[in-house]
């Protein structure tokens, strides 16, 4: 068992947490949990709470699928993975009405709907059940801030053209810019610039990263 | 009456689930590349949709909400099961998706093999666990209201995913730049099909 000794950062697991941020980003390249991604990144705030809501059921329902991953018959799994990723959100949701009301309100089914969202279920298929707990809990982690990075990448322009606000702050007001006759772009807050500026962020990073082009 | 065609023509058309809220992406970006699957997927999705909206609004009125237990007798009265409403809807789906799949594979094991491992993934096609949570939002008065929601939430998922399938077969043959092929081009191309749908949200129903 050479392996239990292993550093616990070592060069393997550190890929692990840092792939998912470019080459293997959950969104832009394995086209995974997208629909979470567009509808909340009106506002800068709900993507940050859903990112860290994001973040937790994936990490913990990562670590207690690799740890039972030896006991789960394979014909039932789905439902097992089903079950454990949805006491997970109970738990965020029953949190979020609790603690963050209001944010817990804009985000609407969208908490909810991370039960169904395809980045926790493709990677307790595609990780969680082949590896170790720790592993598993960093690739967790790793893939919910790929999935972040892009949200808030997403939310702060449309934030910041849209609303002329981050975070809430009116941070174009204090710059002077509508002085001179610059209007919030309305069409930035609906929903199909999201998709558009995803868009954009994939040729960006395809454009950089030629590997990635397809065929 | 009209009531009813009110809220299916809406959920097809002015909320639209791909356009307007953005449920179903992952099924819809990955099984749009032929017309002939994205159909099969479409009917899939109407089926599971149609069905599992109104069971899933018996369940919550008859089980979860604050108070529907009272039929079983005045000391269930103040239960409130409403927490569990998201793994109860999700167990209900996953098994309509069972039953889906195993008709299919009966009755058409073409469309079964080419439609592959999304067959089992509607049961995590947001589209329809979506569908029973904005049914439990928008609070439906009756079963025929939240059956009407569910079918037209599902032929409004058809229609998107059929004309997304439609474009990216001819899309095949222009000349997009390199880095946008590919997914790029089909997240832009779905962005302008949604500023196209958000003209009918001028109707006033």
């Amino acid at each position: 068992m050479a392996k239990d000794s292993e550093p616990l950062f070592s060069s393997k697991n550190l890929k692990l947490l840092t792939d998912p941020l470019n080459n293997k980003n959950p969104i832009t390249v394995q086209v995974l949990g997208i629909c979470s991604a567009l509808a909340i990144t009106v506002k800068l705030k709900p993507a940050i709470v859903m990112t860290l809501s994001v973040m937790v059921v994936l990490a913990v329902s990562n670590v207690v699928i690799s740890a039972l991953r030896k006991s789960i018959p394979p014909r039932i799994r789905i439902i097992v993975q089903l079950v454990v990723i949805a006491t997970m959100v109970i738990l965020v949701d029953q949190f979020l009405k609790a603690f963050a009301y209001d944010v817990s309100k804009q985000l609407s089914v969208f908490v909810g709907l991370i039960i169904t969202n395809c980045i926790i279920m493709g990677r307790l298929e595609a990780f969680a059940m082949a590896n170790k707990p720790w592993p598993a809990f960093l690739d967790g982690i790793g893939n919910a801030s790929g999935y972040g990075i892009i949200l808030i990448i997403v939310a702060f322009f449309r934030e910041l053209l849209g609303s002329g606000t981050l975070l809430g702050y009116p941070v174009l007001e204090k710059t002077g810019l509508y002085n001179i006759g610059y209007e919030n772009n309305g069409l930035m807050i609906l929903p199909p610039m999201a998709l558009i500026t995803i868009g954009i962020i994939i040729w960006i990073q395809r454009a950089k990263n030629r590997s990635l082009i397809e065929e | 009456m009209a009531h009813l065609f009110d809220i299916f023509i809406k959920s097809i058309f002015i909320d639209n689930m791909v356009f307007a809220y953005f449920l179903g992406m992952c099924s819809f970006l990955a099984v749009s590349k032929t017309v002939k699957t994205s159909v099969g997927l479409g009917v899939a999705v109407i089926f599971v949709m149609t069905i599992t909206v109104p069971v899933d609004y018996l369940l919550e009125n008859y089980l979860l909400k604050a108070g529907a237990l009272s039929w079983l007798g005045p000391q269930f009265a103040d239960l409130n099961l409403d927490f569990l409403s998201f793994i109860i809807f999700i167990a209900v789906i996953a098994s309509m998706v069972q039953l889906v799949e195993m008709i299919i594979e009966k009755y058409s094991p073409t469309l079964y093999t080419s439609l592959g491992i999304f067959l089992p993934l509607i049961a995590v096609n947001c589209a329809i666990l979506g569908g029973s949570l904005f049914m439990q939002e928008r609070d439906y008065q009756t079963v025929w209201e939240a059956t009407s929601f569910g079918l037209g939430s599902g032929i409004g998922w058809f229609l998107a995913i059929v004309g997304m399938a439609a474009i990216r077969e001819k899309i095949r043959y222009s000349n997009v730049p390199k880095p946008l092929k590919g997914l790029g081009i089909t997240f832009i191309v779905t962005g302008l099909m949604g500023i196209a749908f958000m003209s009918f949200m001028g109707i006033k129903l």
